[in-house]
Protein backbone atom coordinates (compact mmCIF):
# COMPACT_ATOMS: atom_id res chain seq x y z
CA UNK A 1 0.00 0.00 0.00
CA UNK A 2 1.21 2.82 -0.92
CA UNK A 3 1.92 5.61 1.87
CA UNK A 4 -0.47 8.72 2.64
CA UNK A 5 -0.13 12.21 3.18
CA UNK A 6 0.52 12.73 6.66
CA UNK A 7 -2.03 14.80 8.39
CA UNK A 8 -1.49 18.82 9.36
CA UNK A 9 -1.48 19.82 13.25
CA UNK A 10 -1.63 23.35 14.38
CA UNK A 11 1.78 25.37 14.70
CA UNK A 12 0.42 26.07 18.19
CA UNK A 13 0.89 29.10 20.06
CA UNK A 14 4.60 28.25 20.61
CA UNK A 15 6.01 28.37 17.06
CA UNK A 16 8.52 31.27 17.21
CA UNK A 17 10.94 28.79 18.90
CA UNK A 18 11.19 26.79 15.83
CA UNK A 19 10.31 29.01 13.18
CA UNK A 20 11.80 32.57 13.50
CA UNK A 21 15.31 31.83 12.78
CA UNK A 22 14.15 31.54 9.01
CA UNK A 23 11.66 34.99 9.47
CA UNK A 24 12.52 37.18 6.60
CA UNK A 25 10.24 40.47 5.41
CA UNK A 26 12.26 41.90 3.30
CA UNK A 27 12.61 40.11 -0.52
CA UNK A 28 13.89 42.95 -2.16
CA UNK A 29 17.39 42.61 -1.65
CA UNK A 30 20.30 44.02 -3.16
CA UNK A 31 20.78 42.71 -6.88
CA UNK A 32 16.66 41.75 -7.72
CA UNK A 33 14.91 43.92 -10.06
CA UNK A 34 11.45 45.46 -9.82
CA UNK A 35 9.96 48.00 -8.27
CA UNK A 36 10.14 48.15 -3.94
CA UNK A 37 6.74 47.45 -2.69
CA UNK A 38 5.85 47.63 1.46
CA UNK A 39 2.73 45.89 2.57
CA UNK A 40 1.37 46.60 5.99
CA UNK A 41 -1.84 44.77 7.12
CA UNK A 42 -3.10 43.25 10.44
CA UNK A 43 -4.71 39.69 10.99
CA UNK A 44 -8.31 39.77 12.91
CA UNK A 45 -9.90 36.96 14.63
CA UNK A 46 -13.51 36.41 14.37
CA UNK A 47 -14.40 38.83 17.47
CA UNK A 48 -12.44 41.87 15.41
CA UNK A 49 -9.50 41.35 17.38
CA UNK A 50 -5.86 41.12 16.20
CA UNK A 51 -4.01 37.75 16.21
CA UNK A 52 -0.57 38.31 18.02
CA UNK A 53 0.44 34.87 17.47
CA UNK A 54 0.21 34.63 13.38
CA UNK A 55 2.48 33.39 11.16
CA UNK A 56 2.18 34.48 7.19
CA UNK A 57 4.56 32.88 4.60
CA UNK A 58 4.98 34.31 1.32
CA UNK A 59 5.88 32.77 -2.39
CA UNK A 60 6.47 35.17 -4.93
CA UNK A 61 7.87 35.82 -8.40
CA UNK A 62 10.14 38.01 -9.44
CA UNK A 63 9.51 40.98 -11.16
CA UNK A 64 9.85 39.71 -14.52
CA UNK A 65 7.32 36.69 -13.45
CA UNK A 66 9.87 33.81 -12.86
CA UNK A 67 9.23 31.78 -9.93
CA UNK A 68 12.84 30.61 -8.73
CA UNK A 69 12.06 26.96 -8.73
CA UNK A 70 13.38 24.62 -11.16
CA UNK A 71 9.75 23.72 -12.77
CA UNK A 72 9.38 26.94 -14.01
CA UNK A 73 10.50 26.61 -17.06
CA UNK A 74 9.98 29.82 -18.67
CA UNK A 75 12.79 31.97 -20.28
CA UNK A 76 12.95 34.52 -17.78
CA UNK A 77 15.80 36.43 -16.27
CA UNK A 78 16.23 35.31 -12.92
CA UNK A 79 18.54 37.31 -10.35
CA UNK A 80 20.47 35.22 -8.04
CA UNK A 81 19.54 37.09 -4.79
CA UNK A 82 15.93 36.20 -5.84
CA UNK A 83 14.53 33.22 -3.93
CA UNK A 84 10.65 34.59 -3.25
CA UNK A 85 9.85 33.21 0.13
CA UNK A 86 9.37 35.15 3.20
CA UNK A 87 8.27 34.96 6.48
CA UNK A 88 6.95 37.15 8.52
CA UNK A 89 4.86 37.09 12.42
CA UNK A 90 2.49 39.26 13.38
CA UNK A 91 3.43 41.35 16.53
CA UNK A 92 1.75 42.15 19.48
CA UNK A 93 -1.32 44.19 17.69
CA UNK A 94 -1.60 41.37 14.70
CA UNK A 95 0.07 43.70 12.01
CA UNK A 96 2.65 42.44 9.70
CA UNK A 97 4.93 44.24 7.53
CA UNK A 98 6.58 43.10 4.27
CA UNK A 99 9.19 44.34 1.38
CA UNK A 100 9.32 43.01 -1.68
CA UNK A 101 9.36 43.73 -5.18
CA UNK A 102 5.55 43.48 -7.44
CA UNK A 103 5.92 40.26 -9.20
CA UNK A 104 5.34 39.93 -12.62
CA UNK A 105 2.40 38.24 -14.29
CA UNK A 106 3.20 34.31 -14.80
CA UNK A 107 1.16 31.75 -16.63
CA UNK A 108 -2.20 30.79 -15.82
CA UNK A 109 -4.64 27.88 -16.87
CA UNK A 110 -4.73 26.89 -20.51
CA UNK A 111 -2.27 29.52 -21.79
CA UNK A 112 -3.99 32.46 -20.13
CA UNK A 113 -1.46 35.15 -17.99
CA UNK A 114 -2.22 35.86 -14.47
CA UNK A 115 -2.26 39.35 -12.78
CA UNK A 116 0.65 39.94 -10.43
CA UNK A 117 -0.22 38.37 -6.97
CA UNK A 118 1.73 36.70 -3.71
CA UNK A 119 0.80 33.60 -2.44
CA UNK A 120 0.28 33.66 0.95
CA UNK A 121 0.32 30.67 3.53
CA UNK A 122 -1.39 31.64 7.01
CA UNK A 123 -0.87 29.82 10.65
CA UNK A 124 -1.43 30.04 13.88
CA UNK A 125 -2.93 28.53 16.99
CA UNK A 126 -6.36 27.26 16.38
CA UNK A 127 -6.18 26.58 12.72
CA UNK A 128 -5.57 22.76 12.31
CA UNK A 129 -4.64 23.35 8.97
CA UNK A 130 -2.73 26.66 7.25
CA UNK A 131 -4.97 28.85 5.46
CA UNK A 132 -3.82 30.08 1.37
CA UNK A 133 -4.95 33.10 0.14
CA UNK A 134 -3.13 35.43 -2.35
CA UNK A 135 -2.91 39.17 -1.92
CA UNK A 136 -3.29 41.20 -5.90
CA UNK A 137 -1.90 44.32 -6.78
CA UNK A 138 -4.85 47.78 -6.55
CA UNK A 139 -5.48 48.77 -9.77
CA UNK A 140 -3.64 46.67 -12.25
CA UNK A 141 -5.37 46.32 -15.43
CA UNK A 142 -4.68 42.14 -15.28
CA UNK A 143 -6.93 41.57 -12.33
CA UNK A 144 -10.13 41.83 -14.29
CA UNK A 145 -8.77 39.05 -16.48
CA UNK A 146 -7.82 37.08 -14.05
CA UNK A 147 -8.23 33.16 -14.08
CA UNK A 148 -7.93 32.66 -10.54
CA UNK A 149 -9.82 35.97 -9.43
CA UNK A 150 -12.51 34.64 -11.77
CA UNK A 151 -12.77 31.23 -9.82
CA UNK A 152 -14.48 33.94 -6.62
CA UNK A 153 -17.32 35.64 -5.90
CA UNK A 154 -17.31 38.97 -7.43
CA UNK A 155 -18.44 40.53 -4.02
CA UNK A 156 -15.61 38.52 -2.09
CA UNK A 157 -13.16 39.71 -4.83
CA UNK A 158 -12.30 43.15 -2.68
CA UNK A 159 -10.37 40.63 0.35
CA UNK A 160 -7.65 39.15 -2.21
CA UNK A 161 -6.93 43.01 -3.52
CA UNK A 162 -4.78 45.18 -1.42
CA UNK A 163 -5.25 49.08 -1.09
CA UNK A 164 -3.10 51.62 -1.20
CA UNK A 165 -2.30 53.21 2.41
CA UNK A 166 -4.30 55.91 3.26
CA UNK A 167 -1.27 58.21 4.04
CA UNK A 168 0.20 58.37 0.44
CA UNK A 169 3.79 56.63 1.26
CA UNK A 170 3.11 54.38 -1.53
CA UNK A 171 2.74 51.60 0.57
CA UNK A 172 -0.28 49.28 0.59
CA UNK A 173 -2.37 47.66 2.97
CA UNK A 174 -4.01 44.12 3.13
CA UNK A 175 -6.06 42.95 6.23
CA UNK A 176 -6.50 39.01 6.75
CA UNK A 177 -10.15 39.08 8.41
CA UNK A 178 -10.37 35.21 9.78
CA UNK A 179 -14.15 35.74 9.82
CA UNK A 180 -17.42 38.12 9.54
CA UNK A 181 -18.82 39.81 6.61
CA UNK A 182 -15.70 40.60 4.98
CA UNK A 183 -14.04 37.65 5.71
CA UNK A 184 -10.82 36.63 3.42
CA UNK A 185 -11.49 34.49 0.89
CA UNK A 186 -9.59 31.25 1.29
CA UNK A 187 -8.45 28.65 -1.06
CA UNK A 188 -9.36 25.28 -1.47
CA UNK A 189 -5.69 23.53 -2.56
CA UNK A 190 -7.33 20.31 -2.03
CA UNK A 191 -4.94 19.99 1.73
CA UNK B 1 -10.77 12.94 -10.06
CA UNK B 2 -11.23 15.92 -8.36
CA UNK B 3 -13.44 18.28 -9.11
CA UNK B 4 -13.67 22.20 -7.99
CA UNK B 5 -17.45 23.70 -8.17
CA UNK B 6 -18.28 23.02 -12.21
CA UNK B 7 -14.88 23.27 -13.46
CA UNK B 8 -12.49 20.22 -13.80
CA UNK B 9 -9.15 20.58 -13.06
CA UNK B 10 -8.04 18.07 -15.75
CA UNK B 11 -9.49 20.63 -18.09
CA UNK B 12 -7.05 23.57 -16.32
CA UNK B 13 -4.12 21.40 -16.37
CA UNK B 14 -2.74 21.34 -19.51
CA UNK B 15 0.39 20.96 -19.38
CA UNK B 16 1.49 20.72 -15.45
CA UNK B 17 0.91 18.14 -13.42
CA UNK B 18 -0.72 18.73 -10.13
CA UNK B 19 -0.63 17.18 -6.82
CA UNK B 20 -3.13 14.92 -5.54
CA UNK B 21 -6.16 15.31 -2.73
CA UNK B 22 -5.64 13.17 0.64
CA UNK B 23 -8.52 10.79 0.85
CA UNK B 24 -11.33 12.26 2.62
CA UNK B 25 -11.10 12.22 6.18
CA UNK B 26 -7.45 11.58 6.61
CA UNK B 27 -7.22 15.90 7.23
CA UNK B 28 -8.00 17.68 9.67
CA UNK B 29 -11.52 20.27 8.81
CA UNK B 30 -10.53 23.99 9.97
CA UNK B 31 -13.62 24.17 12.28
CA UNK B 32 -13.10 21.83 15.40
CA UNK B 33 -15.38 22.65 18.49
CA UNK B 34 -13.40 20.70 21.03
CA UNK B 35 -10.33 22.80 20.11
CA UNK B 36 -11.63 25.95 21.51
CA UNK B 37 -8.64 28.32 19.47
CA UNK B 38 -10.71 27.45 16.49
CA UNK B 39 -14.16 28.55 17.16
CA UNK B 40 -13.31 32.31 16.37
CA UNK B 41 -10.22 31.74 13.65
CA UNK B 42 -11.18 28.94 11.45
CA UNK B 43 -13.29 30.40 8.05
CA UNK B 44 -16.99 30.43 7.94
CA UNK B 45 -17.09 30.77 4.17
CA UNK B 46 -16.21 27.49 2.17
CA UNK B 47 -12.57 27.25 1.14
CA UNK B 48 -12.91 28.93 -2.78
CA UNK B 49 -11.62 25.81 -5.12
CA UNK B 50 -8.93 26.59 -7.53
CA UNK B 51 -6.50 25.12 -10.63
CA UNK B 52 -3.39 24.07 -9.89
CA UNK B 53 -1.33 26.98 -11.59
CA UNK B 54 2.50 27.85 -12.44
CA UNK B 55 2.17 29.52 -8.83
CA UNK B 56 0.93 26.80 -6.31
CA UNK B 57 3.42 23.53 -8.59
CA UNK B 58 6.66 26.15 -7.55
CA UNK B 59 7.92 26.84 -4.12
CA UNK B 60 10.74 27.67 -1.77
CA UNK B 61 14.02 25.75 -1.94
CA UNK B 62 16.76 26.38 0.35
CA UNK B 63 20.17 25.74 0.12
CA UNK B 64 22.17 22.68 1.78
CA UNK B 65 24.30 24.99 3.52
CA UNK B 66 21.64 27.27 5.13
CA UNK B 67 21.52 24.42 7.91
CA UNK B 68 24.67 23.67 9.79
CA UNK B 69 25.18 19.99 10.67
CA UNK B 70 25.00 20.71 14.32
CA UNK B 71 21.93 22.34 14.38
CA UNK B 72 20.07 19.01 14.54
CA UNK B 73 21.71 17.66 17.60
CA UNK B 74 19.14 19.75 20.39
CA UNK B 75 21.19 18.38 23.17
CA UNK B 76 24.69 19.99 22.02
CA UNK B 77 23.65 23.74 21.91
CA UNK B 78 24.59 25.00 24.80
CA UNK B 79 28.01 24.44 27.01
CA UNK B 80 26.07 21.90 29.12
CA UNK B 81 23.56 18.75 28.62
CA UNK B 82 20.07 19.49 28.66
CA UNK B 83 18.23 17.14 31.50
CA UNK B 84 15.80 14.90 30.79
CA UNK B 85 15.58 11.55 28.57
CA UNK B 86 18.18 11.54 25.46
CA UNK B 87 16.17 10.36 22.27
CA UNK B 88 17.26 10.05 18.53
CA UNK B 89 13.82 11.15 16.24
CA UNK B 90 15.05 9.99 12.46
CA UNK B 91 12.88 9.01 9.63
CA UNK B 92 12.35 9.92 6.24
CA UNK B 93 10.26 12.61 4.38
CA UNK B 94 8.48 10.95 0.68
CA UNK B 95 5.61 11.43 -1.12
CA UNK B 96 2.60 9.19 -1.35
CA UNK B 97 4.46 7.54 -4.69
CA UNK B 98 7.24 5.79 -1.63
CA UNK B 99 9.44 8.82 -3.47
CA UNK B 100 11.98 10.53 -0.93
CA UNK B 101 12.48 13.85 -0.87
CA UNK B 102 16.13 15.01 -0.62
CA UNK B 103 17.48 18.45 0.22
CA UNK B 104 13.77 19.26 1.58
CA UNK B 105 14.04 21.62 5.11
CA UNK B 106 12.66 19.90 8.10
CA UNK B 107 12.17 22.29 10.94
CA UNK B 108 11.21 21.23 14.48
CA UNK B 109 10.27 22.73 18.12
CA UNK B 110 9.02 21.13 21.54
CA UNK B 111 9.14 21.71 24.90
CA UNK B 112 11.76 20.61 27.14
CA UNK B 113 11.52 17.61 29.31
CA UNK B 114 9.63 19.35 32.35
CA UNK B 115 6.79 20.19 30.27
CA UNK B 116 7.98 23.90 29.56
CA UNK B 117 8.47 25.73 26.67
CA UNK B 118 11.45 29.06 25.86
CA UNK B 119 8.88 31.30 24.62
CA UNK B 120 7.99 34.39 26.65
CA UNK B 121 4.00 33.42 26.77
CA UNK B 122 4.62 29.81 28.14
CA UNK B 123 3.09 30.83 32.21
CA UNK B 124 3.63 27.02 32.77
CA UNK B 125 4.59 26.35 36.57
CA UNK B 126 7.76 24.44 35.20
CA UNK B 127 11.65 24.88 35.07
CA UNK B 128 13.30 26.42 32.27
CA UNK B 129 16.61 24.35 31.26
CA UNK B 130 19.21 26.67 30.61
CA UNK B 131 21.04 24.11 28.24
CA UNK B 132 17.55 23.58 26.41
CA UNK B 133 16.25 25.74 23.39
CA UNK B 134 13.89 22.81 21.94
CA UNK B 135 14.63 24.31 17.90
CA UNK B 136 16.22 22.30 15.39
CA UNK B 137 16.50 22.13 11.90
CA UNK B 138 18.08 19.68 8.88
CA UNK B 139 18.21 18.90 5.28
CA UNK B 140 17.00 15.78 4.53
CA UNK B 141 19.89 13.49 2.28
CA UNK B 142 19.32 12.23 -1.03
CA UNK B 143 17.24 9.34 0.59
CA UNK B 144 14.77 12.07 2.39
CA UNK B 145 16.06 10.73 5.59
CA UNK B 146 16.74 13.59 8.91
CA UNK B 147 17.74 12.77 12.26
CA UNK B 148 17.74 14.21 15.12
CA UNK B 149 18.96 14.12 18.70
CA UNK B 150 16.98 15.31 21.50
CA UNK B 151 15.58 15.44 24.67
CA UNK B 152 11.87 13.98 25.09
CA UNK B 153 9.53 16.48 25.68
CA UNK B 154 7.42 16.82 28.81
CA UNK B 155 3.36 16.40 29.01
CA UNK B 156 1.88 19.68 29.93
CA UNK B 157 -1.27 21.75 30.50
CA UNK B 158 -3.32 24.19 28.64
CA UNK B 159 -6.34 25.89 28.80
CA UNK B 160 -9.02 24.82 26.58
CA UNK B 161 -10.83 22.53 28.91
CA UNK B 162 -10.96 21.78 32.98
CA UNK B 163 -7.88 19.48 33.54
CA UNK B 164 -6.76 19.71 29.91
CA UNK B 165 -2.51 18.42 29.10
CA UNK B 166 -0.88 18.02 25.96
CA UNK B 167 -0.10 14.36 25.41
CA UNK B 168 4.02 15.09 24.78
CA UNK B 169 4.91 16.22 20.81
CA UNK B 170 7.97 17.25 18.85
CA UNK B 171 6.43 20.21 15.87
CA UNK B 172 7.56 19.57 12.71
CA UNK B 173 7.58 21.71 9.46
CA UNK B 174 8.12 20.13 6.73
CA UNK B 175 8.18 22.50 2.81
CA UNK B 176 8.07 19.73 0.16
CA UNK B 177 8.86 20.18 -4.04
CA UNK B 178 5.92 22.97 -3.81
CA UNK B 179 3.86 25.60 -2.10
CA UNK B 180 0.66 22.99 -2.13
CA UNK B 181 2.97 20.70 -0.29
CA UNK B 182 3.53 22.41 2.72
CA UNK B 183 2.94 20.89 6.13
CA UNK B 184 3.40 21.44 9.48
CA UNK B 185 2.76 18.60 12.02
CA UNK B 186 3.29 17.16 15.05
CA UNK B 187 5.08 14.08 16.21
CA UNK B 188 3.55 11.95 19.43
CA UNK B 189 4.88 8.98 21.45
CA UNK B 190 3.57 5.21 21.23
CA UNK B 191 1.62 4.46 24.70
CA UNK B 192 1.42 7.83 25.46
CA UNK B 193 -2.17 7.97 28.20
CA UNK B 194 -2.94 11.39 27.05
CA UNK B 195 -4.03 10.81 23.68
CA UNK B 196 -7.08 9.29 23.64
CA UNK B 197 -8.65 13.13 25.51
CA UNK B 198 -6.02 15.24 23.15
CA UNK B 199 -8.22 17.34 21.12
CA UNK B 200 -5.42 18.38 18.62
CA UNK B 201 -4.47 14.71 17.93
CA UNK B 202 -7.88 13.94 17.87
CA UNK B 203 -9.14 16.47 15.12
CA UNK B 204 -9.04 13.88 12.50
CA UNK B 205 -11.88 11.74 11.52
CA UNK B 206 -9.96 8.73 10.08
CA UNK B 207 -7.83 6.97 12.74
CA UNK B 208 -5.61 5.25 10.71
CA UNK B 209 -4.47 8.58 9.55
CA UNK B 210 -4.28 9.93 13.35
CA UNK B 211 -2.36 7.33 14.54
CA UNK B 212 0.41 7.54 11.72
CA UNK B 213 1.27 10.89 13.95
CA UNK B 214 2.50 8.53 16.74
CA UNK B 215 6.17 7.75 15.98
CA UNK B 216 7.31 4.14 16.99
CA UNK B 217 9.58 3.05 18.73
CA UNK B 218 12.90 1.68 16.50
CA UNK B 219 15.86 -0.71 17.79
CA UNK B 220 17.61 0.01 14.62
CA UNK B 221 18.07 3.55 15.43
CA UNK B 222 18.14 2.91 18.97
CA UNK B 223 22.04 3.88 20.07
CA UNK B 224 23.47 1.63 22.51
CA UNK B 225 24.13 3.25 25.70
CA UNK B 226 23.09 6.87 24.72
CA UNK B 227 19.71 7.50 23.52
CA UNK B 228 16.48 5.30 22.35
CA UNK B 229 15.52 5.76 18.84
CA UNK B 230 12.20 6.74 17.38
CA UNK B 231 11.14 6.87 13.95
CA UNK B 232 8.80 9.41 11.92
CA UNK B 233 8.44 9.13 8.48
CA UNK B 234 6.40 12.25 6.93
CA UNK B 235 4.40 11.72 3.64
CA UNK B 236 3.72 15.00 1.27
CA UNK B 237 1.17 14.58 -1.25
CA UNK B 238 1.68 12.78 -4.52
CA UNK B 239 1.99 13.62 -7.61
CA UNK B 240 -0.68 13.25 -10.02
CA UNK B 241 -0.31 11.73 -13.17
CA UNK B 242 0.09 14.15 -15.88
CA UNK B 243 -2.16 15.14 -18.65
CA UNK B 244 -0.38 13.58 -21.17
CA UNK B 245 -0.39 10.37 -18.99
CA UNK B 246 -3.68 10.94 -18.01
CA UNK B 247 -5.43 11.31 -21.78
Amino acid sequence: MSPQTTTSQTVGPFFKLGLEWLNCDNLAGAGVSGDRITIHGRVLDGDGAPVPDAVLEIWQANAHGKYAHSEDTQDKPLEAGFHGHGRIATNATGEFFLTTIKPGPVPGPRGQEQAPHLLISIFMRGLLKRLVTRMYFPNDPQNASDPILHCVDPARCATLIASSAADESGALEWNVILQGPDETVFFDLGL
Amino acid sequence: MHTFGEVSRDRFMKTLAGYRVPDPGTQPNLLHPPYASSLKRAPTQPLVPIPYTLSEITGPSFAPDLVSPSASDLTRQSKGEPLGERIVVSGRVLDEDDRPLSNTLVEIWQANAAGRYLHEIDQHDAPLDPNFTGAGQAITDAEGRYRFVTIRPGEYPWLNHHNAWRPAHIHFSVFGPAFCTRLVTQMFFPGDPLLPFDPIFNCTLDEKARNRLISLFDWETTVPLQALGYRFDIVLRGREATPMENK
